[in-house]
């Protein structure tokens, strides 16, 4: 048979039974679109994590304790106790790609503005943080080393701190604020930097001079990590194996004995959070692809349906002459127009769905031409398998055994 | 006598159900010769169609040779079965067996989809001509339950010739109609005859019998008689003397 009398044969007896063929295609459709909406919403979840990351610069190391045993029971990473300021001055002393290195203690605090109060995070940090940062002030100035090394009172608070303690459009500079009941001068606000990718509100914080914090608020003497920065991204694995080397040698612990600290850069957190969004993406597709599975076989079931009901067409095509190849076309190509149709469509709702996820519930969402595609040859391929079973049985029969079919 | 058109020696055809054997078929002869209008005859169950099956290469012989137009069917694959019976054989079922909800014109094309080398033009004016030729031209584009048991009838017969067969087989094409219907019908096909087409037809009626020139009869499997018909009624002259008057009485 010819193609183009094929698909007329085709459309007219998806035709004859409109109802049971939308049914049909609505398994392909509702697969389709899930599949496109669910890997929009993995894609714009994974370009955000990585745009919001480029932001922070690449050149950034961050080195922390490891999770250490004591006497057999595993502690949280970071409750260690052996870093202390020393390590943080001998690195900066003898690590030359290292451009600048901050120890860092974060405490919560209560803080208090007459009556109104607030409780966030205090982080106690060298000046240089913000460079490293990269974190600029919308008024007042940094403090100094000498503010740290007289632990002095001063802080510097993030706008949701402002709002919340002096209303929104206050510039507090100079004032006086307590975090747990000691008082500090305000002497700079930070720039306005909003949610970060895990949704955490960056300019919830108060930041003071780092012996402030641990001696005045936290009462300690180690310090909970480091945060540096390379003197140029090339040289992060230098500024890695010089850490690594300096701070084996300052706890004693031998070139092949596993290191007491764990050193993150940027790239490496960039990676797991990419890596944790793409098993996203791929979770969402998978359960949206079941869906899709679910929509073939719901296709298999009506052309097997639909090849027992015609039996006499069948019997009737082949006494004039239809060969078993024409009859296992004329059956593919249904099932093949049902999950093409059903793709077409389900790309449609897909993209829109998205679009509403995207304006309504302000998600990121990024639509690609391959997801596109790749649903659509999906569906194709759907149809393609789950026709061929039936339609093999349809062209198998013998045209007697057909015609006489009750 | 012309070529030999179908060409039959012992043909057996035997069906298994479970345990029992039914022998429809019991060692079967039988030569139809091009222009031949031969009418099978016999009882019921005395394998008129499982006959008529094997030679319209609907069903296989369980033995015997079956020579379609010179060609040991026997040999041939499912593929060139299929491209046999496209284009070398009609056959109209008692049953009519018109695709549904499809207009009788295109049930009239349905062969020809399956030509390869028949352009739709082609389609178009053959199947209309065929139409024509069992003088249905105007019911065309109806559907078959808007038609009556003869007209689809007709339609079927339509469709059987529309390939230029070489023999049209017919299992029963009277055997839903009424009797003026049924000399219709044999008129169709006694005018088709004397165009040259080779005809084998199947019926229980002595009546429909003598329309043909040959008729063969079947009895348990086996043919037991063959006799050439002396005087072959005429259908055309019995339905132009038949008394108008009557018809419109009913
Ligand atoms: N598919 C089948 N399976 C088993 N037995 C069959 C089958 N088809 C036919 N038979 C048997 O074969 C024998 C011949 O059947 P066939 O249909 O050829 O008879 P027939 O001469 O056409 O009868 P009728 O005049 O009633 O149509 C019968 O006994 C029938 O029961
Ligand atoms: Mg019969």
């Amino acid at each position: 048979m010819k193609v183009k009398n094929l698909l007329k044969a085709a459309l007219r007896s998806l035709a004859k039974n409109k109802m049971r063929t939308f049914l049909t295609m609505l398994g392909i459709i509702i697969g389709v679109a899930s599949v496109i909406a669910m890997l929009a919403i993995g894609q714009g979840s994974k370009q955000s994590i990585q745009a919001q990351i480029s932001t922070l610069g690449t050149n950034v190391l961050m080195i922390f304790p490891s999770a250490s045993s004591s006497g057999g029971v595993r502690m949280e990473a970071g409750s260690s106790q052996k870093m202390t300021i020393e390590d943080v001055t001998a690195i900066t002393e003898r690590c030359p790609s290292i451009a600048y290195i901050t120890p860092q203690v974060r405490s919560s605090g209560q803080l208090v503005n007459g009556n109104l109060n607030w409780r966030t995070s205090v982080y106690g940090v060298y000046p240089n943080y913000f460079d490293i940062k990269n974190l600029k002030l919308t008024s007042g100035s940094v403090f100094t080393m000498n503010d740290d090394r007289s632990a002095g009172k001063v802080c510097i608070i993030g706008q949701t701190v402002v709002t919340n303690l002096f209303g929104a459009d206050a510039d507090p500079v100079g004032n006086y604020i307590r975090i747990n009941k000691i008082p500090f001068k305000i002497i700079g606000i930070t720039e306005k930097k909003g949610q970060n990718s895990y949704g955490q509100d960056q300019d919830d914080v108060v930041i003071a001079p780092f012996s402030t914090v641990q001696k005045r608020i936290m009462a300690v003497t180690y310090i909970q990590s480091m945060l540096a920065s390379a003197v140029t991204e090339a040289l992060i694995p230098n500024a890695s194996q010089e850490i690594t080397d300096v701070l084996k040698a300052k706890h004693n612990l031998g070139p092949s004995e596993d290191p007491d600290f764990t050193i993150r850069t940027q790239t490496d957190i960039a990676n797991m959070a990419t890596a944790t969004s793409g098993i996203l993406t791929i979770l969402l597709a998978t359960i949206a692809s079941i869906s899709l599975l679910v929509g073939g076989i719901g296709i298999m079931n009506i052309m097997l349906v639909s090849v027992t009901e015609r039996t006499r067409e069948i019997g009737i095509r082949m006494s004039v002459g239809a060969r078993g190849r024409d009859v296992l076309l004329q059956f593919l190509i249904e099932a093949l127009l049902i999950s093409l149709l059903g793709g077409l469509i389900g790309v449609t709702i897909g993209v829109l769905v998205s679009q509403l996820i995207a304006n309504i519930l302000r998600w990121p969402v990024t639509i690609t031409i391959q997801s596109i595609l790749m649903s659509f040859l999906f569906s194709s391929a759907i149809g393609i398998f789950f026709g061929w079973y039936p339609a093999r049985k349809a062209a198998r029969l013998n045209p007697i055994d057909a015609l006489r079919y009750e | 006598m012309g070529e030999t058109i179908i060409s039959v020696k012992s043909l057996v055809k035997t069906y298994k159900m479970g345990d029992v054997e039914v022998h429809a078929l019991r060692g079967v002869n039988v030569d139809i010769v091009k222009e031949d209008f031969a009418a099978i005859m016999g009882k019921s169950g005395s394998g008129k169609s499982t006959f008529m099956n094997i030679i319209g290469c609907l069903d296989v012989p369980t033995k015997g040779q079956y020579l379609l137009d010179g060609v040991d069917v026997s040999s041939l694959s499912k593929d060139q079965l299929a491209a046999l019976r496209n284009h070398k054989i009609g056959f109209v079922f008692q049953s009519f067996n018109l695709l549904s909800r499809t207009s009788a014109l295109e049930n009239v094309e349905l062969p020809l989809l399956y030509n390869k080398k028949i352009s739709s033009r082609e389609m178009r004016t053959r199947s209309l001509n065929a139409l024509e030729a069992v003088g249905l031209a105007d019911r065309a584009h109806h559907f078959p339950n808007q038609l009556s048991g003869g007209e689809q009838q007709r339609v079927a017969i339509a469709r059987s010739l529309v390939n230029d067969p070489v023999v049209i087989l017919a299992d029963e094409p009277t055997g839903n109609l009424d009797t003026r219907t049924s000399i219709d019908v044999m008129g169709i096909f006694q005018k088709l005859n004397q165009q040259g087409i080779t005809i084998v037809i199947v019926t229980h009626e002595t009546d429909i019998a003598a329309f043909t020139k040959r008729n063969i009869t079947f009895r348990d499997g086996k043919i037991i008689r063959a006799i050439e018909v002396d005087k072959p009624r005429n259908a055309k002259e019995e339905l132009a003397n038949m008394p108008v008057l009557a018809e419109e009485e009913l």
